[in-house]
């Protein structure tokens, strides 16, 4: 019984090999992208773990000053003269010609075992580690890269996170030039009974405890909360189709079903076939698209490396594992997604009366009462979602708005299409354009739940888009700002940059410093600049709010300028006091602009600086010159010094690769976008093609009453460019708050700052065209076949017998 | 003569061949006449009152309407034939279920550039509908829609009336005051009827009566 039931159901699929092909497709897609972000953000995390393990912070607790700076060397005898059993790390950040890494100095006869990642404390490896010139451990990644710079021995070490390089302590010390200088103290677990307390032998020294999650894991997570936002908005898409293909198949297999009834399959296993028919497609579904995913994911995960080094400092690599948890996820996805998609289908079969009359077009038909229903609920999102806006703080706050606003707008949008083919239908003057209005709004339900997915798609591809763009706009302005120096320089020695100081004093109009340290302010990563008093930073420093004569103060050391997502992070603003490394206090006096920053920046005057902090690295300069003697300067520098080319770039240079960075940050959300666009599209193409199977009947009446194939074909594709277009101006407003909310609240919570939105019309009228193209595609393939139907298959509705 | 068939073939393709549906028909039929076309299952009436409709193409022969050839007519002109001089009463009824009864029932004249209100009221009137106007056709019992099918044809004036099975799925009573109705109208009009039925009560209420037997006129 089982069996002939089972043949029963699946010969529909047989005899509608598209509408399989649909189902499977729109579930395979939705899975793929879905899985794609989850593999992306998998690699990426399990890449965080590594840095966060690294040295066993993860397992050890920490001795570190409070406010983030170096300790000397002192600490750590005194604390090993207590009794204490710690071990000495310093750590920083350096380049090796075009390769910056981040350096660990680690003391390998006091490091805890728990903290050995490296085995170099037996054996032969020890001697040569701790004598120059020393020994870098690198991932095999990381020592690639090295290969072509000047460093001592790289030798590769599996399990180091990329981008970090593991030397002794001595040796990194040099490198880093901080002689005598540690960052923290590792502590072994078990530490002796009787030493001295901590507060007494280290009391500038604060504990800090183990984490599991690092800063990285901390700091990247708003931006794989966007990621995994987009894969689900793109997998909710993807099941407009699924939920659409499996509709329609069972309203269309309703006559089997009761007859299946009848003939005494019990409703129960009637169910369990058909969700056994489902599993069996989820699965096969969700293998192709986890299959998929890892494609996607392995295209774009290049751009997400680039853009989590540029925007987080994070090092990810740019090749992916395979996870078994990202398979499971992907086909558990799939399963709960059709199930999902199913549920209504299933709860009315289940319900079916056994007499029920099959009508093939029951399921495209929604009751005044539904929509009414569905227009309430609208309402209710919609108005959630401007109290969310209203009342709601934080990125979950944020991202529960554009939730409710997305979703608002999807199911308002059939209501709202009516009212319009309402509207189209009373101001239509003449037979045809009357059949066209209301025949089109007889289309809609069967169309709406693609036409839900278009907008969805539409409004996100705005959306993002305005983001981007405005984003764009706003960058390359700061650029200008804070890139107003012709040339930038980095000396490789103190010494050096003395001799280039003194060699550019008669050459150049101004030598700008650009000293820094890096630190904690208001317990956050800052690093602390000085500047000099250069109408420079005077006329072009994109400042957002400052106190009057701000630069005066700046000068004279009375006060500090910090930047906006430090500013809004710690919910600092002007007049406050800021705690800076070493202990000192200053005022703050303004709020500046640094986009794509992932840290806290200060700004003192550069005599300030120097005054507290005498041991500052002194190599960077911005030199001041005429434009057009740029170049020559330039050339003369790298002559003079023998400068590698890196060490003196010019603004244009420095433009170009800012830009570039910037453009492979949005690769990602733009690939995202276009494929969401593209799976829409398809929930579109698939309502389209399968509804043109059930539209001959009502076709067919009006050509025998007197309209060619042809035309008819044109009434079939004007009403899928209409729908099409009324909902692309459905999306506008829609995109555009979600712009506002991505650009006003997402971002500020996300990386800490706020952009202006800038509109860009000749974008949305790119954007428009594309969707009508690509509906217009969808509709043109059954209008086609339409023109092309012999009038014998238009005959069959009306042939009762032959 | 308003129809003339001369030497109808029709042949459909088929897994096993061509199937000859159509062998020879000769036909005619003068204005303001009625002709029953009766005949077993699958003996061709329909595809035969297709043809003459120029819903379908014959594989040979000459179907003259009003004078015209119509066989080789390209679709444009096809459609313009059906538009304007034949009105066609399907068995399925066939309505736009899109538009109410009043617009269904306005929508062939409108479609040939020939409304005429008071026409529509009359007929409305005559078969019963003046009180479901603003129905919708899922709304309206199978007699009602059938009576909607026919004023959507009358409402034209169409020169001939092509009738397959008009009372097929309708009960005797309901059937017999619909053709009742459609006889008087199409009288009424001066218009030709060819209709296809499988019953010899109805076909012998009409001015004549051809049999097809296998394709063949017997």
């Amino acid at each position: 019984m089982v069996w002939i039931g089972l043949t029963a159901l699946l010969s529909y699929w047989r005899r509608r090999p598209v509408q399989l092909a649909m189902l499977l497709l729109g579930l395979s897609l939705a899975t793929a992208l879905w899985s794609a972000v989850q593999a992306i953000n998998g690699e990426a995390r399990a890449s965080y773990d590594r840095a966060a393990a690294i040295l066993g912070q993860d397992r050890l607790a920490q001795l570190v000053r409070e406010d983030g700076a170096r300790m000397d060397q002192q600490e750590f005898v005194r604390l090993r003269r207590a009794g204490w059993l710690a071990s000495p790390v310093i750590e920083g950040e350096m380049r090796f010609g075009d390769v910056r890494l981040r350096v660990l100095g680690i003391d390998p006869l006091t490091l805890p075992p728990q903290a050995q990642q490296v085995d170099i404390a037996a054996g032969d490896e020890l001697l040569p580690f701790i004598t120059a010139p020393g020994v870098l451990y690198a991932a095999p990644e990381t020592a690639a890269r090295l290969t072509e710079q000047a460093t001592p021995p790289v030798r590769v070490a599996e399990g180091l996170p990329p981008g970090t390089v593991v030397t002794d302590i001595g040796q990194a010390q040099v490198l880093l030039g901080a002689k005598h200088k540690i960052s923290r103290l590792l502590l072994w677990p078990d530490q002796p009974i009787g030493r001295a307390p901590l507060k007494v032998t280290a009391p500038g020294l604060t504990l800090r405890e183990p984490s599991e999650t690092g800063d990285l894991a901390r700091l990247t997570d708003s931006f794989h909360l966007n990621l995994t936002a987009f894969g689900f908005l793109a997998f909710a898409v993807g099941l407009f189709i699924v939920h659409s293909a499996i509709g329609l198949a069972f309203e269309q297999r309703r006559q089997v079903f009761r007859t299946l009834r009848a003939l005494g399959l019990p409703a129960r296993v009637l169910v369990l076939l058909l969700i056994a028919e489902l599993l069996t497609f989820a699965l096969l579904a969700g293998l192709v698209g986890v299959a998929l995913g890892y494609v996607v994911a392995s295209a774009l995960l290049p751009d997400v490396a680039a853009t989590l080094r540029g925007l987080y400092g994070a090092d990810v690599p740019g090749t992916l594992s395979i996870r078994p948890e990202v398979w499971a996820a992907g086909l558990a996805i799939a399963v709960i997604g059709t199930l999902v998609a199913a549920a209504q289908s299933l709860w009315r079969l289940w319900h079916l009366p056994l007499l029920a009359a099959a009508q093939p077009r029951a399921w495209a038909r929604t009751s005044e009462r539904a929509l009414g229903a569905q227009g309430v609920a609208a309402m209710v999102l919609l108005l959630t979602a401007a109290g969310i806006a209203h009342f709601g703080s934080g990125l979950e706050a944020g991202f529960a708005l554009l939730a409710a606003l997305l979703l608002g707008a999807a199911l308002a949008l059939p209501l709202v299409l009516t009212g319009i083919l309402h509207l189209g239908g009373r101001l239509a003057r003449g037979p045809l354009a009357e059949w066209f209005w209301a025949d089109t709004r007889q289309q809609l339900p069967g169309l709406s739940l693609a036409l839900m997915a278009l907008l969805l798609a539409l409004a996100a591809n705005v959306g993002v888009s305005t983001m981007v763009s405005s984003f764009r706009l706003t960058f390359t302005g700061w650029l200008d700002q804070r890139l107003a120096s012709e040339l930038y320089v980095t000396a490789r020695t103190e010494a050096e940059a003395t001799a280039i100081r003194d060699w550019l004093a008669q050459r150049s109009d101004a030598v700008l410093p650009i000293w820094s340290i890096e630190g904690r302010v208001a317990g956050q990563p800052a690093a602390i600049y000085g500047v000099a008093d250069h109408a420079t930073y005077r006329d072009n420093w994109p400042i957002l709010s400052a106190v009057p004569e701000v630069w005066d103060r700046i000068a004279t050391g009375d006060g500090a300028l910090i930047n906006e997502q430090l500013a809004r992070r710690q919910e600092l603003g002007l007049g406050d006091q800021i705690t800076l490394p070493g202990g000192w206090r200053a005022s703050i006096v303004g709020v500046y602009a640094d986009y794509g920053n992932p840290i806290g920046q200060v700004i003192i005057g550069i005599d300030t600086l120097v005054q507290h902090y005498p041991d500052v690295s002194r190599l960077r300069y911005a030199i001041r010159i005429a434009p057009g003697k740029a170049e020559s300067l330039a050339a003369g520098l790298r002559a003079e010094f023998g400068l590698p080319a890196q060490n003196v770039i010019d603004q244009a240079g420095i433009k170009v690769f800012s830009l570039k960075v910037f453009e492979r940050t949005f690769n990602v959300t733009a690939a995202l976008n276009v494929l969401t666009l593209g799976v829409a599209g398809l929930a579109m193409f698939a309502s389209v093609m399968t509804l043109s199977g059930m539209r001959l009947p009502q076709l067919a009446p009006v050509w025998a009453i007197g309209l060619t194939r042809r035309h008819l074909a044109w009434l079939e594709l004007s009403r899928g460019l209409l729908l099409a277009a009324l909902t692309m101006l459905a999306a506008l407003p829609v995109g555009i708050a979600l712009a506002f909310v991505l650009l006003a609240v997402v971002n500020v919570e996300a990386f800490g700052w706020r952009l202006p939105m800038h509109l860009f019309p000749g974008d949305l009228a790119r954007l428009a065209a594309l969707a009508l193209l690509a509906v217009g595609l969808a509709a043109a393939v059954p209008a086609w076949r339409l023109a092309h139907l012999s009038p014998s298959d238009l005959l069959k509705v009306f042939a009762h017998e032959r | 003569m308003l129809l003339r068939l001369h030497q109808i073939d029709k042949f459909y393709p088929t897994g096993e061949g061509p199937l000859h549906v159509l062998r020879g028909i000769d036909l005619s039929l003068e204005a303001g006449k009625s002709l029953a076309l009766t005949g077993e299952s699958g003996s061709g009436k329909s595809t035969l009152l297709h043809l003459v409709a120029g819903l379908d193409s014959p594989d040979a022969g000459e179907i003259h309407l009003g004078g015209t050839n119509i066989v080789g007519l390209n679709d444009t002109a096809l459609a313009a034939l059906r538009r304007g001089t034949v009105g066609l009463v399907f068995q399925q009824f066939n309505l736009i279920p899109s538009l109410d009864v009043a617009a269904n029932l306005a929508f062939q004249a409108r479609l040939a550039g020939r409304p005429d209100p008071a026409w529509l009221k009359v007929l409305a009137k005559r078969l019963g509908l003046a009180q479901v106007l603003t129905r919708y056709p899922e709304q309206l019992s199978s007699g009602q829609q059938q009576r909607v099918a026919i004023g959507r044809t009358l409402a034209a004036r169409p020169r001939l009336v092509l009738a397959d099975e008009p009372t097929g799925n309708l009960d005797e009573a309901t059937g017999d005051a619909v053709l009742d109705l459609m006889l008087s109208l199409v009288a009424e009009t001066g218009a030709a009827l060819l209709m296809v039925t499988h019953s010899n009560r109805l076909a012998n209420r009409l001015n004549a009566r051809v049999h097809l037997h296998a394709g063949r006129l017997v």
